[in-house]
């Protein structure tokens, strides 16, 4: 190394070094005062003991617990539903030929609905509305009707990711795919389909993160999830805390999620780059 | 006389009222290479897709070793297996390795087993010069090396005719000439080959046939000598002239 090259590196640790001090100032100063102006207004004492009771918070954890367990087991079925009826969805709305215009069109229908409609009233209609039929066979249990509800609308959102995905592979692709002989059907499984997943994993990822916090709603039908938890907790100790502790435990679910859809968004954008 | 392995009838195709191809007639013999020349726009590219059935056409026939493949009650699917096409972008599976991109038609279209269209996938690749990159994806090969495989994935299943389009247009000057030297030995070795490509002398070396198109017709076709060194049509002249110019 020349003595330039050592002075200019010398020269970048020192700025870099100096970078990360003044953005440690920075957040502090800007902390500081956030926490001044929030803990001296007038009405702060009192928000403090209804909202932030650690006494309240931590008798209430675990019962918060058990119910974010559920969200949990409700999150995980529901996500791997959306994704093969999404993807299932995308596939049928692709279907060329005139014998296929009523799937077609039924696929376009379903969609449209159910990405227009919104997800509490979704819920509503499902979770009451489906048992009111007395059907036989038809579950009653809030927890199946209120994932039934979820799937039902996040299927639709999920089912367009998948057809963007499916429209940005080139069309060269697909001529490269018919040039060697591939028919319609293996040119989507085995070249348009692996493309585009591969590209809308980090979209697919948010809409995850979406259906997280979302699964949160099923307790407007009366399953004991953290929400409801929090809500029976505010009920018996007439604190808010526990909502806010359901709250953070929602926000520590969804952080490792978000960080992983920025992952997989930075490994797709290196990918094109690389290209 | 045998039938050719291509025969082009009267072969039209318009894009909303404008004719891109005007009455195409080309033969293309067992063995042969047959060289489309002419500016960008003349029509070159159009005629191979519609060869391949990539494109509709509007009129004509196209008759693949005396068959009607133009027909639309035929399988367009079913007759594409009878042909390899090399595009310009190369158009490599960016999700698939060298290995797999050439052993796939083998695979799903022809019924070979895993093995015995991975075996001879290496052997197309090492036949490129590519073997040691068999394991590579498309974005870490080379411009060359990608057209490369691009060639071997169409060689792959012995198709009866090539349709080489324009493939050395996308890449380096100093990446042409390890295209363009595979190309020559394909045609050495007796490949029917229909190309497009702007390469003269590459053209003026190994072209049976050399056919000059403009505005979607076939002004003048003859043997490369006689087209390239004696045109006798004054469009075929001015469209060389640009080329001797660039070379002066």
């Amino acid at each position: 190394m020349t003595t330039g090259t050592i002075d200019r590196v010398a020269y970048r640790r020192s700025r870099a070094r100096r970078s990360t001090l003044t953005a440690l100032l920075s957040t502090v100063v800007f902390a500081a005062v956030l926490l001044f102006v929030v803990t001296s207004s007038p009405g702060w004492s009192r928000v403090q003991d209804s909202f932030f009771n650690l006494r309240i918070g931590w008798d209430s954890l675990p019962a918060l617990l058990e119910g974010l367990w559920l969200n949990i087991r409700v999150l995980v079925v529901c996500e791997l539903l959306v994704l093969i009826f999404g993807l299932g969805i995308a596939a049928l709305r692709s279907l060329r030929g005139p014998v296929w215009f009523p799937v077609r069109a039924l696929a376009i229908g379903y969609v449209d609905l159910f990405r227009g409609l919104p997800l509490l009233i979704c819920l509503y209609l499902v979770g009451f509305g489906l048992p009111g039929l007395r059907l036989s066979g038809i579950p009653t249990n809030p927890v199946l009707l209120g994932g039934l509800a979820l799937v039902l609308i996040y299927t639709a959102y999920v089912a367009e990711v998948f057809r963007a995905g499916i429209e940005s592979v080139h069309p060269s692709q697909l001529a490269a795919a018919k040039s060697i002989g591939l028919n319609y059907r293996r040119t989507m499984q085995l070249v348009v389909l692996p493309q585009a997943t591969r590209r809308v994993t980090p979209a697919l990822l948010n809409d995850f993160v979406a259906l997280q916090k979302d699964c949160g709603l099923i307790s407007v039908l009366g399953a004991v999830d953290a929400v409801r938890a929090a809500q029976i907790q505010a009920a018996t100790t007439y604190n808010f805390t526990p909502y806010v502790v359901a709250g953070l435990l929602f926000i520590a679910l969804a952080v490792p999620s978000a960080r992983l859809a920025d992952w997989a968004a930075g490994r797709v954008a290196t990918r094109q780059g690389a290209v | 006389m045998t039938t050719p392995v291509l025969s082009v009838r009267g072969l039209v195709k318009a894009y909303h009222d404008r004719a891109v191809l005007d009455g195409i007639d080309l033969d293309v013999d067992e063995h042969q290479v047959v060289v489309l020349i002419g500016a960008s726009g003349s029509g070159k590219s159009t005629l191979l897709r519609c060869i391949d059935l990539l494109e509709d056409i509007d009129d004509g026939q196209i008759l693949l070793d005396g068959r009607d493949i133009s027909d639309p009650r035929i399988d367009a699917d079913a007759a594409r297996q009878a042909m390899g096409m090399v595009f310009q972008s190369f158009n490599l599976f960016p999700h698939m390795t060298a290995l797999a991109n050439v052993a796939l038609a083998p695979r799903v279209v022809h019924g070979s087993t895993r093995k015995d269209a991975q075996d001879r996938g290496r052997e197309l690749l090492s036949r490129v010069g590519l073997a040691e990159k068999a394991d590579a994806y498309p974005d870490k090969l080379s411009g060359g090396q990608q057209q490369r495989v691009a060639i071997a994935r169409a060689l792959a299943y012995e198709p009866r005719l090539l349709l080489l389009d324009e493939i050395t247009s996308a890449l380096d000057p100093e990446l042409v000439g390890e295209v363009l030297a595979l190309v020559g030995e394909l045609a050495a070795n007796g490949r029917t080959i229909l190309m497009a490509t702007h390469e003269m002398a590459f053209a003026r070396e190994v072209a049976d046939t050399v056919c000059f198109l403009d505005n979607g017709r076939i002004v003048e076709s003859g043997s490369a000598s006689q087209v390239l060194t004696e045109p006798q049509h004054d469009r075929t002249r001015q469209f060389l002239q640009r080329f001797t110019d660039r070379l002066a």
